[in-house]
């Protein structure tokens, strides 16, 4: 059973997730997280900005049933099946980082420079958190997808638009790592 | 109960990316540095996975749970708006570590300054929803 407390291995991790994109297909869904995006905006009220937001969100209930699902099994997964051998990164990845001020894994998901509750003392890191979101809640709706229904379901299903999308991605993930982080960090 | 079935879809999917550290801010950093394979082969299993599944689908038009044929919609046709949504989807996906479904996942593990990174997605959302008619597609 120890290995449920390791980092679960990429070709495990990559099947069940294709297992859960082909789920909610047979529950005549789709794999998509950000449209969950939209439909809080709808429910929030958007809908009387723009007509985007005017659509029958109810029908997307079930989506965020899914996310609620994910943050309790991300609740489990920390506080339950959590391991100080985590996040084993390559330590040239760890060299970098540290060059760059960000702290070492130690069995942690994410930096404290930036995830740690102290950084809501810092103007930086909240501009940072700030910008990134809008990247992302803007950049998925505009590409109309993101990972999830671009990458693994898109791609899965041979779709064009989705190869474009995820090359988008991937330029962006590089520019921001090789040329912003340098100035930023 | 018809939704519990979401539900633990959901949960599955939370711990395996939760597991697998998909949701690491420091995995996408590594990922993006070429500096391991490990994310490219959760996103490749995963689409590999995903094709198998979906070719059979097609092929021999599998019905799903209520009974319907399956059939699943084709992505809208165009360029810019996937290109360009596409590279600012990645500069915040690079910068902060998370996209969509791990926002929601790490919050529900407790990192609470990410609850910043989803209200800002909101906005995103919301901002791209009144320029849309303005935005190239």
């Amino acid at each position: 059973m120890e290995f449920i407390y390791q980092t679960w291995t990429w070709y495990y991790s990559g099947f069940i997730i294709g297992l859960v994109m082909l789920s909610l297909i047979y529950f005549g869904k789709t794999f998509g997280m950000s449209s969950n995006l939209r439909t809080l905006c709808s429910m929030a009220g958007a809908e009387q900005f723009a007509d985007f937001f005017k659509f029958d969100y109810k029908s997307q209930f079930w989506n965020l049933i899914v996310i609620l699902g994910a943050m309790f099994g991300g609740f489990i997964a920390v506080h339950y099946l959590g391991d100080a051998s985590n996040v084993d990164l390559n330590p040239k990845t760890i060299t970098e980082l540290s060059h760059l001020g960000f702290d070492t894994p130690n069995g942690k998901l994410a930096p404290d420079a930036m995830f740690a509750n102290t950084v809501f003392q810092s103007p930086k890191m909240i501009l940072i958190l700030i910008v990134g979101g809008f990247l992302i809640g803007f950049g998925s709706r505009y590409a109309g997808g993101c990972t999830s229904g671009h990458a693994i379901q898109g791609l899965s299903n041979l779709q064009l638009p989705s190869l474009k999308a995820v090359i988008g991605f991937f330029i962006g993930g590089l520019i921001m790592t090789h040329f912003i982080f340098p100035l930023i960090f | 109960m018809k939704f519990i079935k979401y539900f633990i879809v959901g949960l599955v999917f939370g711990i395996v990316l939760t597991k697998s550290e998909a949701v690491s801010w420091y995995r996408i950093y590594e990922m993006f540095q070429f500096q391991s394979f490990h994310m490219y082969g959760i996103i490749g299993v995963a689409f590999f996975t995903g094709l198998i599944g979906i070719q059979l689908i097609k092929k021999y038009k599998l019905k799903d749970f209520s009974g319907q044929t399956i059939i699943i919609i084709d992505k809208e046709k165009g360029s810019f708006r996937y290109w360009v949504g596409g590279l600012f989807f990645g500069l915040g996906w690079a910068l902060v570590g998370a996209c969509p479904g791990p926002i929601f996942i790490l919050i529900g593990a407790g990192f609470y300054p990410v609850i910043l990174i989803l209200i800002s997605a909101l906005l995103g959302t919301f901002i791209y929803g009144v320029l849309k008619d303005h935005l190239p597609h």
